[in-house]
């Protein structure tokens, strides 16, 4: 039986302990670097005569695509390197063009370039300078339970077979492709610096459903050797990489130039588009990424400014490859090492040398769980087929990502962020916990300015100076404000208290001004005056004698605040503050919270006080007194310095749940993680962050982990402080026995 | 004077003044918070006169409104004149009132500003009508007449009528839903079942031809059971369908309202004293034990007082016995040192970890790793339709006896430290062991204590909101966690709480204006219930002080 008690009273140790390392097995993949592992796949006898242009994978990494320099474009099976479905692309050798069926017109494939939106779509140009676009998907079939899974996949030509650019038989070295809901535009140059782009609009033909390109051809001539060719998502600029380290910005479609930025000293070798077209990425002859994007200036205009460089890789960049749904990327480099970095954190996350395979061509698989690699063809037997498989769960999270200011997509300049998730895929997920620990804080510190003058010197009185009859009813009274939930206290400073607070600004501080002059006037008046009611009231009594002055200063100062607020600040305080101070106000604020948090944590901070100064033996403020102190003056230097670890810890205590308080903060703050010490301004904590964004953040995503991590910084905060105020308490009870 | 002020000043008495004023400040605060929740919450069922006002608009045209006046406040006439009103020249300041118009589905809102120079005439006329309905919320009208089947109605009082009509239909509605919810429920619960037995039937890879002919058996029963009972539903449809009325508003307009829409109706301005009492204390019953209409802004909150009360006794089956025995084991059992003081230790942070650690700690641990599973052990038949993988009362339950553990712990080991040293040295000397002096001598007379600590988490978790956001409350349950169909107790159901209704209606609402009383007369239910249970803690813990004061040496 008392094994079993034994184990029951040690379970209480357990739970702390289980909570602990629950949060922490949540928190901890966060900080795991990313695993790779290389697998050797099989060699491809049919790929022997032709190399690739164009490599892709699809979701599930079972079925991939493969561009020929002859133009035959053929799906295969990843594991097998089994074909599944062969075509030939109308462009380049052997183009189906009716009457040319069959003339050997000598022409292959030069590049492809996949579209930055990213949707499928591929453009691939020939040698002789034709670019023609198409589409790949796939679909999935079951035939019965999960097992039976097909992946079945499907090459369109939306825009038709016919090209839809061309460079006049000149070869193209660069190619870009945007395909929106609006038009798609297509860019491409040939290595003596002529450039062709296509600003197709679309027509939806209403009736048919059927989509129309107007093609809108503009051609211009750089003067400077051609590195890159990219679009931005929005089809407003090109961005031309010349060989010099230069980026090129022109307007669309009119192809302006209207910016030349210095990128890099080394020479550009390789540029691309981040998901979403925002960001550009260069590469250069050193081995560095530079990552670009256009900044809105005062005037409102648009600049491409260089935000960050990532670290080197002491090899020419040969190609980037971005990811499709998160902002990270890959890199290969010209001594076959592949890199994977992340924008947003700003850091490598892994590198790994493909060297022995020697890479000929590269897809990244659509999660970036995986990376396809067809290699060099070294002997009869064709290329060799491999795989890398990527663990790369939380690549957004770093520690400059968490706590430092960040440079967004979009934004003028680095910010401190919380924005966790939007409505699209493309969207920059933005974690940055610094404004929600400024507003636990901020939100706490409020609080506590309300809280601790009340608390403490009511606690001083009530066990020092109160009769023991009041003492009576006044520690329940205390004990049922600490009873009231929190829900409570916070409908009501949301839906009562702020309102009045806007209305009533200028009352709400007169009684702040007002009441304290107001009672020592009182006391002195009752010093003074002998009245037979003196007698009456015995010593101890004070609460109950200054409820009716309290109320009646109260009532006093806000009838004067309508003649103070028209004297002093034109008739309305509120407005008087957003005009004249600039000072911007929010209804539910940080006044309201500090108020009504304030009033939550009294209870705590006070019943802890008061047990504290309650617990100071008598004898020594005897002693004080006949030594010719008054009370107050034996309070405190006597009573309260030897009372004061316990006072501390009460305060350590309160600041604990003045920091973890959810419901308060949910209610009556407008939740906006803006980082500013206003009084007037509202803040969003981490306890009600956790609380609005759990329920709806990805199980087992970054986003998910993050509100772990803001519980456990919860946790151990009320831990240290706990425990820190628990093992003074226990020494002041040694301390207090021995007296 | 002036050095009596001095010495005054520097006895410090002032000082002790400003003290004692902390404490008249704070117990002033709780009380006119008290007072606040008070006067708001129970003026919600009182049968606010509807009046009736000649208002002239600001383009001069005349409109007669109707409608509950309700709060007033002063507006600058600057802003006034800024959105393009007339003020006439020397008035600072104009008064306006909130008019609950009601109509919703005439004028588009509930309320309405008016502005109280503007009000023509104002009259109290004896012939309004208040509806309350199912939808668009309440109704300000005069009756006009009755219609049946289509037919004009003849009779001689209409009013007398229009209430047998609604005694009716409301008799009617319930018969509706104790259909719908109770025998198709039933009915639905077993089909359910029995999709659940054929899926598992198939995981489990049985090809025995007869057991899924019994199953194909017991649903056929059942879907003629349904057709019967769907017949029947489909007849008191059709007969609560069958009455309509023609009420007229204020401004002339005739609209006919299906009496199926209609949940109650009085004359506020001709009912009596005693009427209106009796009134209040029929709107606040029906408050207690209604559910909820019109995403929770109107009706009941019984399904809200029901979940709390099942999910605190689930609660408390829980936490009793390890807090207790964790207490029991701190007082009786250690050794005081290090052991004991480590343990006080992790009880003090039990006791300050954020409420909000615990929801996320239920979710993560609770709902997503046991209950995941538990479902991939016993529930496969649904999946992925979690069973126990997702909220509900039993982790919410769970939850929260974790956050309350603390209480009951530090109630029990007061209760046992009150027992003075003699009663167990004598049990000890008669010849019992330790533990059957604890289970028949101590414990017993402990257990006041012990229930101080269960009635202070029962009212803790009462009001304990944040974890239970994550852990398996919801805005409205479908169902009652417990009900008809066996095994009758659902513990992986989602269920209603008290605290989380007030955030909800008090800031997830379509209509917070409308639902303000509602969310004051919620809160107001639930400070009464803590503080009554905080009342009835101290007194007993009192009690207990007392009882044993003379037995200490």
């Amino acid at each position: 039986m008392r094994w079993l008690i034994a184990i029951g009273g040690v379970a209480v140790i357990w739970a702390v302990v289980l909570i602990f390392f629950y949060l922490m097995w949540v928190v901890f993949p966060l900080f795991l670097p990313a695993q790779t592992r290389l697998v050797d796949g099989p060699a491809v006898p049919g790929w022997r005569d032709s190399g690739p242009v164009y490599l892709a994978v699809e979701e599930q990494q079972e079925v991939g695509l493969r561009l020929s320099t002859a133009g035959q474009l053929s799906f295969f099976d990843v594991a097998s390197g089994r074909s599944l479905q062969e075509s030939q692309l109308p462009v380049g050798q052997g183009a189906d063009r009716g009457a040319d069926r069959g003339a050997d017109r000598g022409a292959g494939l030069a590049l492809a370039a996949e579209a930055v939106e990213r949707n499928g779509m591929v453009a691939a140009a020939s040698t002789d300078g034709e670019v023609i676009v198409f589409r790949h998907r796939y679909e999935t079939r079951f035939a019965g339970g999960v097992e039976s899974r097909i992946i079945e996949p499907v090459l369109e030509y939306p825009y038709g077979e016919a090209p839809l650019l061309d460079l006049a038989g000149a070869a193209p070295s660069a190619l870009a492709v945007s395909d929106n809901a609006t038009g798609l535009l297509l860019a491409t140059a040939s290595a003596d610096g002529r450039v062709r782009v296509n600003f197709a609009r679309k027509n939806e033909n209403f009736l048919s459903g059927e989509v129309e390109l107007a093609p809108d051809v503009r051609e211009m001539r750089v003067d400077y050797p051609l590195g890159g060719l990219a679009v931005s998502g929005n089809q407003r600029w090109l961005y031309v990489g010349d060989l010099d380290g230069r980026i090129h910005r022109y307007s669309l479609p009119g192809l302006e130039l209207e910016q030349t930025i210095e990128v890099s000293a080394a020479g550009i070798s390789s540029i691309g588009m981040l998901l979403g077209g925002i960001s550009l990425l260069v590469g250069d002859n050193a081995g560095v990424i530079s990552q670009l994007f256009p900044v809105r200036d005062e005037n409102n205009e648009y600049s491409l400014v260089l935000v960050r460089q990532f670290d080197s890789l002491d090899s020419p960049i040969v190609r980037i490859l971005p990811e499709e749904r998160r902002k990270g990327f890959l890199v290969l480099t010209a001594g076959g090492e592949a890199a994977i970095f992340h924008s947003t954190a700003g850091r490598l996350i892994e590198r790994v040398s493909l060297a022995a395979l020697q890479p000929a061509a590269l897809a990244l698989a659509p999660r970036a769980d995986g990376l396809l690699i067809e290699g060099r063809v070294i002997d009869a037997e064709g290329p060799r087929l491999s795989r890398l498989e990527i663990e790369n769960e939380h690549p957004e999270i770093s520690f400059s990502s968490l706590w430092r200011k960040v440079w967004y997509e979009n934004y003028e300049k680095p910010e401190y962020v919380w924005q966790s998730s939007a409505a699209t895929n493309e969207f920059e997920p933005k974690f940055s916990l610094t404004p929600l620990v400024f507003g636990t804080f901020k939100a706490a510190l409020y609080a506590m300015l309300f809280a601790i003058p009340l608390a403490l010197m009511g606690a001083a009185y009530t066990a020092y100076f109160m009769s023991p009859e009041l003492r009576k009813w006044v520690k329940p009274g205390i004990e049922i404000m600490a009873a009231l939930p929190t829900v409570i206290l916070g409908f009501l400073a949301g839906l009562w208290f702020a309102p009045w607070v806007e209305e009533n600004l200028a009352g709400l501080f007169m009684l702040l001004l007002c009441i304290p002059p107001g009672l020592l006037a009182f006391s002195w008046v009752w010093h003074r005056y002998d009245t037979r009611l003196k007698d009456r009231v015995p010593d101890g009594w004070e609460p109950l004698l200054l409820l009716p002055v309290l109320l009646l200063c109260g009532a006093l100062a806000l009838w004067l605040a309508e003649p103070v607020q028209a004297v002093l600040f034109g008739g309305d305080l509120r407005a008087w503050l957003s005009e004249t101070a600039g000072i911007s106000y929010d209804q539910r604020n940080a006044l309201v919270v500090g108020c009504a948090m304030g009033f939550a944590v009294i209870p705590t901070i006070f019943s802890i006080a008061e047990d504290a100064v309650y617990g100071v033996p008598r004898s020594l403020s005897y002693g004080s007194l006949a030594l010719g102190a008054t009370p107050w003056q034996t309070l405190v230097y006597v009573v309260l310095p030897t009372a004061s670890p316990g006072i501390f810890s009460a305060l350590m205590i309160g600041l604990g749940r003045a920091v973890g308080e959810t419901m308060i903060v949910l209610m009556a703050t407008g939740n906006t993680p803006v980082m500013d010490w206003n009084l007037f301004e509202g803040m969003r904590t981490l306890a009600a962050n956790i609380a609005v964004e759990m329920p709806e953040s990805e199980v087992h995503s970054s986003h998910y982990r993050i509100l772990f991590l803001a519980a456990l910084v919860l946790f151990l905060f009320t831990f240290v402080v706990n425990t820190g105020a628990e093992l003074i308490r226990q020494r002041l009870r040694v301390k207090y026995s021995a007296m | 004077m002036d050095s009596s002020l001095r010495t005054w000043i520097r006895s410090g008495v002032p000082w002790v003044w400003l003290n004692a004023a902390a404490v008249t400040a704070s117990i002033a605060l709780v009380a006119g918070l008290l007072l606040l929740i008070a006067a708001r919450g129970l003026g919600h069922f009182w049968p606010a006169a509807v009046h009736e006002i000649v208002y002239q608009q600001a383009d001069g045209s005349r409109l007669k409104l109707a409608g509950q006046l309700g709060s007033r406040e002063h507006v600058l006439a600057a802003r006034l004149t800024e959105a393009g009103r007339e003020i006439p020249e020397g008035v600072e300041t104009v008064e306006r009132m909130l008019l609950k118009t009601g109509n919703r589905d005439l004028i588009g809102t509930d309320f309405r500003w008016i502005y109280e120079p503007s009000m023509l005439q104002v009259t109290q006329p004896v012939s309004m009508v208040v509806l309350e309905r199912e939808e668009w919320g309440a109704f300000f009208g005069r009756l006009v007449g009755l219609r049946q089947d289509g037919e004009l109605l003849e009779s001689r009082d209409v009013w007398a009528d229009f209430l047998g009509l609604l005694e009716r239909t409301t008799q009617l509605r319930v018969q509706i839903r104790d259909l719908e919810k109770g025998a198709i429920g039933r009915v639905n619960f077993r089909l359910e079942r029995l999709r659940l037995d054929e899926r598992q039937l198939q995981l489990d890879n049985v090809t025995d031809p007869a057991r899924f002919a019994d199953i194909e058996r017991q649903r056929a029963e059942l879907e003629s059971e349904y057709r019967v009972l769907e017949r029947e539903l489909v007849a008191l449809n059709e007969a609560i369908r069958r009455d309509a009325v023609i009420m007229q508003t204020s401004d002339g307009q005739e609209v006919e309202l299906p009496m199926q829409s209609i949940v109650d109706a009085w004359m506020p301005n001709a009912m009596g004293g005693f009427e209106r009492v009796g009134h209040y204390f029929r709107k606040a019953w029906s408050f207690l034990t209604d559910d909820p209409r019109e995403a929770n802004t109107e009706g009941g909150i019984f399904p809200a007082i029901f979940g709390t009360i099942l999910m605190v006794l689930l609660m408390t089956v829980v936490v009793t016995p390890f807090g207790v025995v964790a207490g029991v084991y701190l007082k009786e059992y250690a050794k005081q040192g290090v052991l004991t003081r480590i343990i006080r230790i992790a009880v003090n942070n039990l006791a300050g970890v954020p409420s909000i650690v615990y929801g996320v700690f239920g979710l993560g641990f609770f709902v997503y790793t046991l209950g995941g599973s538990i479902d991939q052990l016993f529930f496969e038949a649904a999946l992925p339709s979690p069973t126990f993988g997702t909220g509900g009362l039993f982790w919410a339950s769970l939850t929260l006896a974790l956050l309350t553990l603390p209480v009951v712990i530090v109630s029990t080991e007061e209760g046992l430290a009150r027992i003075p040293r003699s009663i167990r040295e004598g049990s000890l000397a008669l010849g019992a062991t330790q533990w059957e002096t604890l289970w028949r001598t101590v414990l017993p007379m402990a257990s006041p204590g012990i229930m101080t600590g269960l009635i202070l988490a029962v009212a803790r978790a009462a009001g304990e909101v944040a974890p239970l956001m994550l852990v398996g409350v919801v805005k409205l349950a479908p169902s009652l966690p417990l009900d008809g169909n066996f095994p009758f107790l659902h513990p992986e159901r989602k269920f209603m709480h008290l605290g989380f209704h007030i955030y909800d209606v008090g800031f997830q609402s379509p209509n917070v204006e409308a639902a303000r009383p509602l969310v004051y007369a919620t809160a107001l239910l639930l400070v009464v219930v803590i503080l009554l249970l905080n009342m009835a803690a101290i007194h007993v813990r009192n009690g207990l002080r007392e009882k044993y004061r003379g037995l200490e040496t």
